[in-house]
């Protein structure tokens, strides 16, 4: 039995994503407790510069024409050898729109089995064990990873992607891919995300505006609140709606989720699509002046003041501090 | 040819020119495409109450004093026409028998002297009212006209004007040249004639002559003018009144179905009844004065739709109505609240036009996001919050003692709670509160649990028609499963709903909270242990005021508790919906220039002295309360529900 | 075209969701199955796609309670044939299973394209279609949110991370996983779909023997902890920022 964890490194247009990152931090913890290594995987070109910052121990790499797009065929078909040849006791996949075309069918046409969703391992005296994400973040499911080989879908949230990270590139070994003619599946053109106006999933600092705002008028106040933080403003559903704020700006399940370091809520009520948008926020500071608001059950600091009052004043002490 | 005869010749050739016209063109409008519409059963029956409504609101034109001044003149116009038109049957007559005798005059109607005198100083009624409508619509001219066919109002007004200028010249040359036998009866008449009296004879006949053959043309054309726009009220209006919807305003008739779908698509899938509105409509734009959609929006105008309608319906084109001419938004924009309908001087149903409408767009699936969104929940959880209905009764957790369960054991009074007050985290505060009230008054009652659904009185006005069917059924379950002798609604929505439109063996008594509360402090159930001193305004929900007339029961329940009630400007029948009703609370909100409720946060803050803002439905409160924090009213006025002022008082 | 959709309920989480005794999986006596939302979608591209050209569409599903209401729907929507497949599926099913159910059936419609819901929130064991495309012997492509049919083969729109959209080919016959339909599901009014129930045909046959293998067991559920409530800052305006000002320092912020 091969004690090795395998991680298929997603990238797309010459990006390592995070979710690969992701993997190799949760490979390494599996490995120690298997006394394996992490053997990370590549399909595509140009893998020096894909490679260069891969926690893992070795690299396999397949080169081939095939890869310069994704195409769920030529994944399957080039990963099937690999997994059958070295049977490791895992191979990690990241649960998205790549991932999850390839591991399932692989899974059937392996006759090996599959854990979707899932968010931690963990060692249990000597036994690895799963913990997947399911029905909405709601249930948390527990159970062992079947032996000798399981594929595994992984979600973010679990592990830090820096700690996939390392400073030196690890070793590459080619393999050689398999006969990719005839691919059934192949990407014609790409279309690009709008661009223009700033991507707020992207920032750091989002101060986000609600209801409470009354007003366009208002709007300037956050503005300048934005811009002494560093960051730029947002806002929920009905303040998008009174076009105060361009579509673009609009966070919650019909919008865009965010991540920045701070989430500043004002007078937002937190409704269950906007909350599921900001969940990954390092952190949330809600001011709303309803003490019954539910934003406050998933902000880290709260005040019941009124916006309006509020953003002129942190404005100003925030430039104060920033010595501006 | 003799003067004489060729007068009566002409006079019978105009006479068979104009009435061909006018009958062809009223056969055509009344006959011909009415009878393209389906059946009316709501224009028959109860007879009696349809004569009494056509003395009230024809004769003594009921509802148009509601705007005073141009009522008033519209009172003095009516009636003039009514009693100068036996001058004009008499002037036509006087024409066709000239070869037999030029002064022919009709027995009575032509030389009966107090007759005479009333038509003599009607005339002169009817010309200052024109005056004033003139000026009305050309100096004045109030937003409700916007949207009006002007220069055919101004058109008509100058017909009348010279109808009855040129009656009365006549009539004074007649009384100057002594071929009037009643003479001192008409003084009006007698002073339009000196002007003309230094005149020779032959000179005055001339004049009498000319003014006649004005007269007589005038009134021909207008005949042949009067199929083609609002003026065919003046044909319309008495059947209209006669044969309106006595239904209930609350209770819309069920939806039509055409090949397989609900609601109206075409203009001949009317029924016939709501045409007959669509001829009557006069423009005169009483309903757009008083639509919350258009004062927020300007898009929907209550008297354009009518005026679309009438012109789709004139033309026969056959084409469908809605997007062009008609728009979704227009449909969509209405809030149901019934303020168009009830200051209607001739009773025309919009409400119901218009949901019959929204009903098509609904079984084509056209409404927007949210729309959809809402009613899906209804469907699958039965309220609009989408959420479990294990969790409706959430709320009475808390309560003690525990609220009875209706469907176990007998209650006097089943409390029907409404989606709002049980659902809304905004709402159930007061809803425990309603609870509490009831249990000091040691009124015997229950709630039906997890067993309730949202009445779907709403859902119904978005022109849901099947998912309200759903939704009565399963309420009518719920409450077959309970014992009761009364219900008692938070919501006036629901109040409408199981009080017009669920089967009646089903919901029994259905009363609003504020008639409960009305009761109990009258029979001394329910006693207060302080006065309260605050100064308050109240604002009647339009489905408690306007569909079903309660008014003065919450007005005394806030009066017993100690507070001085004022009342805003627009208040009782005339109060302004909140703009939450006929499913407007789902949809996207669009662009407004002022919500509804702001313009009515705006009119309490103006009233001097008043604190507090007091409703009587969930809805209001959610949106009131919202209104207040967007208009910046926090420190003037709180919003508080009826039974939080009893509830204060009792504690 | 025959298109086939093969469709899943799922738990609502609108109810709350119990464990049951044994720990490891939910009670179903306080479960209340509804309609995957992806597959849905499914149903609604279908649709639209029927309506672009010729094609009949043909939705599967398993046979428990709730699917009678999912199948009129999407019959009132404009499916063609409604079809449960019988079984002991009472004890609740992994996705390993069910794909192995849908291929064996569906083979037998001859599809030429075959639409599903791209995941499911209570997927544990990877997605139907990918399995189902295995079985099959089909290409697969998932997070798919638009599809145009030429003769032998389907472009679809793939949705990448980022929201970078790929064009691809996908040779027929083949298996889509839907993200999201061209248009939103459409709304039926009750009254249609109630006029379905009364028209339309529910066809019955027999589901293949349940074989579960290729899915983990789960040993143990639990309810992820929430998280504690905020600080609240006490104090005006003025208060709040200075407190503020200091938090986002402590922070790294400023």
């Amino acid at each position: 039995m091969n004690s090795d964890i395998f991680v298929v490194i997603e990238h797309l247009r010459g990006q390592v994503s995070d979710i690969s990152y992701v993997m190799l931090a949760a490979a390494r913890g599996m490995a120690n407790a298997t006394g394996g290594k992490v053997i990370a995987v590549i399909l595509g070109h140009d893998v020096e510069t894909l490679a260069r910052d891969l926690a893992a121990d070795r690299v396999l790499y397949m080169e081939h024409a095939a890869f310069a797009d994704f195409s769920s065929d030529a994944y399957q078909r080039a990963l099937e050898g690999v997994i059958k040849e070295h049977a490791p006791r895992a191979v990690l996949f990241g649960d998205t729109t790549m991932g999850g075309d390839v591991a399932a069918w692989l899974s059937t046409h392996l006759a090996l089995p599959l854990v979707s969703a899932c968010r931690t391992f963990r060692a249990d005296a000597g036994a690895l064990k799963f913990v997947s994400q399911i029905c909405g973040g709601k249930m948390m499911a527990e159970g062992d990873l079947p032996a000798p080989t399981t594929l595994v879908l992984m979600v973010p949230g679990g592990y830090k992607p820096e700690q996939g990270r390392a400073a030196q590139a690890p070793e590459l070994a080619r393999v050689n891919a398999p006969a990719l003619d005839d691919l059934r599946v192949t990407v014609k053109d790409y279309v690009e995300p709008a661009v223009g106006d700033v991507d707020v999933s992207k920032e750091a600092v989002v101060v986000s505006i609600g209801r409470g705002i009354q007003n366009q008028d208002n709007v300037e106040l956050a503005e300048e609140l934005a811009k002494a933080l560093g960051g730029v403003v947002a806002g929920s559903r009905p303040v998008i709606d009174q076009g105060w704020l361009a579509p673009t700006r609009l966070v919650g399940k019909s919008g865009k989720a965010v991540k920045p370091k701070l989430y500043l809520a004002l007078g937002i009520s937190g409704a269950p699509e906007h909350v599921e948008a900001i969940g990954d926020s390092e952190m949330i500071v809600a001011i709303n002046t309803d003490p019954a608001a539910p934003i406050f059950d998933i902000a880290k600091f709260g005040s019941q003041v009124d916006m309006l009052d509020l953003m002129p004043v942190l404005t100003e002490k925030v430039q104060q501090a920033k010595g501006l | 040819m003799s003067y004489d005869l060729l007068k009566s010749v002409v006079v019978l050739i105009a006479l068979l020119i104009a009435g061909g016209v006018f009958g062809w063109r009223a056969y055509q409008l009344l006959w011909i495409n009415l009878r393209r519409g389906q059946k009316s059963p709501e224009a028959f029956g109860r007879w009696g109450e349809r004569v009494k409504g056509v003395l009230a609101y024809v004769a003594a034109q009921g509802r148009l004093f509601r705007v005073l001044v141009p009522g008033t003149a519209h009172f003095f116009i009516f009636w003039g026409f009514l009693l100068l038109s036996l001058t004009i049957l008499q002037a036509i007559v006087e024409g066709l028998f000239a070869f037999i005798d030029p002064h022919f005059k009709l027995p009575i109607i032509g030389e009966f002297g107090p007759l005479a005198l009333i038509q003599d100083f009607f005339a002169l009624f009817v010309v200052i009212a024109i005056c004033y409508a003139l000026y009305l619509r050309l100096v004045v001219n109030p937003e409700r006209y916007k949207g009006s066919h002007k220069s055919q109002g101004v058109m008509v007004l100058s017909f009348i004007m010279t109808i009855m200028l040129t009656l009365l010249v006549f009539n004074g040359i007649a009384i100057n040249l002594h071929k009037d036998s009643i003479a001192a009866w008409r003084p009006i008449s007698t002073l339009f004639g000196l002007p003309f009296a230094g005149l020779d004879k032959t000179a005055q006949f001339v004049v009498g002559e000319i003014a006649y053959w004005l007269h007589l043309g005038v009134v021909m054309f207008f005949l042949t003018e009067l199929p083609e726009g609002k003026h065919f009220h003046i044909v319309t209006s008495v059947p209209a009144v006669f044969l309106r919807d006595l239904d209930p305003p609350g209770r819309l008739p069920k939806a039509p179905e055409f090949d397989g779908k609900l609601g109206v698509s075409t203009v001949n899938q009317f029924r016939w009844r709501q045409m007959l509105d669509f001829y009557t409509c006069t423009e005169c734009g009483r309903c757009q004065d008083v639509c919350p959609a258009y004062a927020s929006a300007q898009i929907l105008s209550p008297k354009l739709l009518m005026m679309n309608l009438r012109e789709h319906l004139t033309a026969r084109d056959g084409k469908p109505l809605i997007g062009d001419p008609i728009s979704e938004q227009v449909l969509w924009s209405c809030t149901t609240c019934y303020a168009c309908d009830q200051e209607c001087p001739l009773f025309i149903n919009r409400v119901k036009t218009i949901v019959d409408m929204r009903r098509y767009l609904v079984s084509e699936g056209r409404m927007d996001a949210q729309l959809q969104e809402a009613l899906a929940k209804l469907g699958r959880y039965g309220n609009s919050f989408g959420q479990s209905e294990r969790n409706r009764a959430k709320w009475a957790a808390t309560v003690q003692p525990k609220i009875k369960d209706a469907r176990k054991e007998p209650v006097e009074y089943l409390w029907f709670v409404g989606d709002y007050a049980s659902y809304s985290p905004s709402v159930v505060d007061i809803t425990r509160q309603t609870a509490a009230v009831f249990q000091r008054a040691g009124l015997d009652f229950g709630i039906l649990y997890e067993g309730e659904r949202n009445s779907g009185n709403d859902v119904r006005r978005v022109g849901e028609e099947g998912l309200f069917e759903m939704l009565v059924e399963k309420n009518v379950a719920a409450l077959g499963k309970a014992n009761f002798k009364t219900i008692v609604t938070t919501d006036p929505h629901t109040y409408n709903s199981l009080k017009n439109e669920y089967p009646a063996d089903a919901t029994r008594n259905t009363q609003h909270y504020a008639e409960l509360l009305d009761q109990l402090i009258t029979s001394g159930k329910l006693k207060f242990s302080k006065k309260l001193d605050y100064t308050v305004t109240y604002h009647d929900p339009c489905y408690l005021g306007r569909y079903n007339g309660v008014y003065a029961a919450p007005r005394r329940v806030i009066e017993a508790t100690g507070c001085r009630l004022v009342e805003m400007p627009r208040h009782g029948d005339r109060a302004l919906c909140c703009g939450a009703g006929g499913g407007r609370i789902w949809m996207e909100e669009g662009a407004v220039k002022e919500r509804p409720s702001e313009s009515r946060i705006r009119e309490a803050v103006a009233l001097d002295g008043v604190s507090v803002f007091v409703a009587a439905c969930p809805k209001d409160i959610t949106m009131f309360r919202d209104a207040v924090k967007t208009t910046g009213s926090e420190a003037r006025l709180v919003v508080k529900d009826l039974i939080e002022l009893v509830n204060e008082a009792m504690t | 075209m025959n298109l086939v959709v093969p469709i899943k309920l799922v738990p609502d989480l609108v109810e709350e969701l119990v464990i049951d005794a044994s720990g490891a999986r939910l009670d179903p006596d306080a479960l209340r199955l509804k309609l995957n939302e992806f597959d849905d979608h499914a149903i609604e591209q279908a649709i639209l796609l029927k309506e672009k050209g010729a094609g009949q569409v043909t939705v599967v599903a398993p046979d428990i309670e709730g699917v009678d209401d999912a199948l009129f729907t999407a019959a009132a929507k404009g499916a063609d044939r409604l079809i449960k497949l019988t079984g002991n599926w009472n004890n609740g099913v992994n996705n390993h299973a069910l794909a192995r159910v849908f291929a064996n059936f569906v083979e037998t419609l001859r599809p030429e394209l075959i639409l599903t819901g791209v995941q499911a929130h209570n997927d544990l064991d990877g997605a139907v279609g990918p399995q189902l495309a295995e079985h099959l012997g089909m290409p697969y492509v998932g997070y798919v949110s638009g599809v145009v049919v030429f003769d032998n083969k389907a472009q679809v729109r793939k949705e990448f991370p980022g929201g970078l959209i790929a064009e691809m080919d996908v040779v027929l016959p083949a298996v889509l996983g839907i993200q999201a339909a061209e248009k939103p599901p459409r709304y039926v009014p009750i009254s249609k779909v109630r006029a379905t129930m009364k028209t339309a045909k529910l066809e019955t046959f027999p589901a293949a023997e349940l074989e579960t293998a290729g899915a983990p067991t789960t040993v143990r559920l639990f309810q992820p902890e929430t998280g504690a409530r905020a600080t609240m800052l006490a104090g005006d305006a003025d208060a709040v920022a200075t407190r503020l000002v200091e938090i986002f320092r402590e922070q790294g912020i400023l």
